[in-house]
């Protein structure tokens, strides 16, 4: 057995506000985008995922970085950074999006939401300094850009998360799915954002730092609410087919290969005006890309993980998985990755270079298990 | 019958030159739900050091080298349908394979129980 772990120093890493707790609830502290981060806690990595699946799961997302926009105009400015529809967004509802270069890769995807006075948005930890920068670079003076550094923010997902979170916050399970609410809990002015990154119902919360100890300890008191490590996180959101940036997508992928073009508006695909339009849009109308990304579905029961070369049966390489495990709920392995576009049809049949052995798999739909997101009637 | 074990936590128990191969209850604790165990092949032969097996849990996938040389004389079949017997049961019913041992002055290398003990003792 050979250890995994990477070996970085502790000292130059960062823990988020709910690190006591963590080390209370014995989880497993590991380096993740140069934070320390639970892997798992006792409950371990299996049952995670399958109580967020049957209950309601508590995640510590607090690496991720949390900034507003401020100013006139700012979402017109916003929009010359993504391909989002932005402008059309109304108050308090979240949009999904990505910077892009000018050649039409992704450099971070993000959540946006346009507030009564600002925009506020949510982007991967691992990129946030970069993010910060390129809107720097790129936005007007005029605008304020502010990191909340001083928030929390965690997730609460699963079936009997949103009724759980109303407990707290009347109404909380009446809002729609990708809408925002300011609330308070435990006296503490609190961003609840309906969305996740499990596939599940459920809210994102950001928390003062200095309450959030006593927000999360709050929601954990209830009894169908378990802490959540980033292992878990990771097959659920696989399951859920949701793309996990600097694998599924990065800077040498574009939108339209990554198949997120649902989330370009139809105005903004007219129009353009956003870093690499011209390679994108172009990319659209003529369906013509190298590779796309599909989801992949092993024949067996090995996991084929990231950088498995994926073959064809005359042993061409004809792409790779970008994120590949074992999925819980889905019962056996599972994996996104990308194939040049002859070959992305969901059921064509492919081969799986893991280690000394060919493996059979088809290209399959996605996701691998149903999403659940609550839809207002 | 005398079980030896790797700094690896690996075990191998001993009868005359057939060594049984698995991982230790502190291996399968660190790895957490195993979900796949990738198996070598009977007559398949191994030097010492090779990697001769795969345990993948949700989270990754980690190499299980051989302890000793020799050739495979039988795979535990189970793991196959049920990779979580690994976690019941790693020292028993767990078990990987089965070894002939070619020079068994390779398991001098080995810890015994009592060494074993006092070596994760002091990991803790």
């Amino acid at each position: 057995m050979s250890a995994t772990d990477d070996d970085h120093n502790e000292d130059d890493l960062l823990k988020t506000p709910l690190h006591s707790l963590h080390e209370e609830l014995s989880g497993k502290m590991v380096p993740f985008a140069g934070y320390l981060m639970p892997v798992q806690y006792p409950l371990g990595v299996m049952g995670e995922h399958n109580h967020t699946r049957e209950a309601a799961g508590l995640f510590d997302v607090s690496h991720m970085g949390q900034v507003v926009i401020k100013g006139k105009d700012a979402d017109l400015w916003l929009e010359t950074l993504v391909p989002g529809n932005i402008i059309d967004l109304k108050v308090n509802r979240i949009r999904y999006s990505m910077f892009t270069n000018e050649q039409g890769g992704i450099l971070d995807d993000l959540m946006i939401t346009r507030r009564e006075n600002d925009i506020f948005m949510v982007v991967n930890a691992g990129c946030k300094t970069e993010d910060i920068a390129h809107m720097r670079a790129h936005l007007p003076d005029h605008l304020e850009l502010v990191e909340l550094n001083d928030r929390a923010l965690v997730a609460l997902q699963g079936p009997k998360a949103a009724e759980i979170l109303s407990r707290f916050a009347n109404g909380a399970d009446q809002m729609d799915f990708m809408s925002y609410a300011e609330v308070e809990i435990c006296g503490a002015k609190c961003f609840i954002s309906r969305c996740g990154y499990t596939g599940e119902d459920g809210h994102e919360i950001s928390i003062p730092a200095d309450k959030a100890i006593e927000v999360c300890k709050t929601i954990l008191k209830e009894p169908e609410v378990e802490a959540i490590g980033l292992g878990a996180r990771d097959s659920l959101r696989l399951e859920a087919g949701l793309c996990l940036y600097g694998h599924d997508i990065t800077v040498n992928t574009t939108p339209v290969e990554a198949a997120l073009v649902w989330s370009i508006g139809k105005r903004r695909r007219e129009q353009g005006g956003f870093p690499g339009a011209e390679k994108i849009l172009t990319q659209i109308s003529s369906g013509n890309i190298e590779r796309k990304r599909v989801g992949i579905l092993p024949s067996g029961r090995a996991p084929a993980r990231e950088g498995t070369e994926i073959l064809d049966a005359d042993d061409n390489v004809i792409g790779i998985i970008t994120s590949g495990g074992f999925g819980p709920t889905f019962a056996g392995p599972i994996a996104m990755g990308y194939v040049t576009l002859k070959n992305a049809e969901t059921g064509t049949s492919v081969f799986l270079q893991v280690r000394k052995n060919k493996l059979e798999a088809k290209v399959a739909a996605m996701p691998f298990v149903p999403q659940k997101y609550y839809r207002k009637k | 019958m005398t079980i030896y074990y790797s700094e690896d936590h690996e075990w191998v128990n001993v009868t005359d030159k057939t060594g049984t191969v698995g991982i230790s209850e502190y291996a399968q604790k660190a790895l957490g739900d195993i979900v796949f165990v990738e198996l070598p092949e009977v007559g398949d032969e191994f030097s010492k050091g090779d990697e001769v097996a795969v345990v993948e849990s949700v989270k990754a996938a980690s190499e299980i080298y051989s302890l000793v040389s020799g050739e495979i004389t039988e795979v535990n079949g189970e793991l196959e349908t049920n990779a979580s017997l690994v976690n019941s049961s790693a020292e028993e019913d767990g078990w990987f394979f089965k070894i002939e041992i070619s020079d068994d002055s390779e398991l001098d290398d080995l810890m015994d129980a009592d060494g074993y003990k006092k070596f994760i003792a002091g990991l803790e």
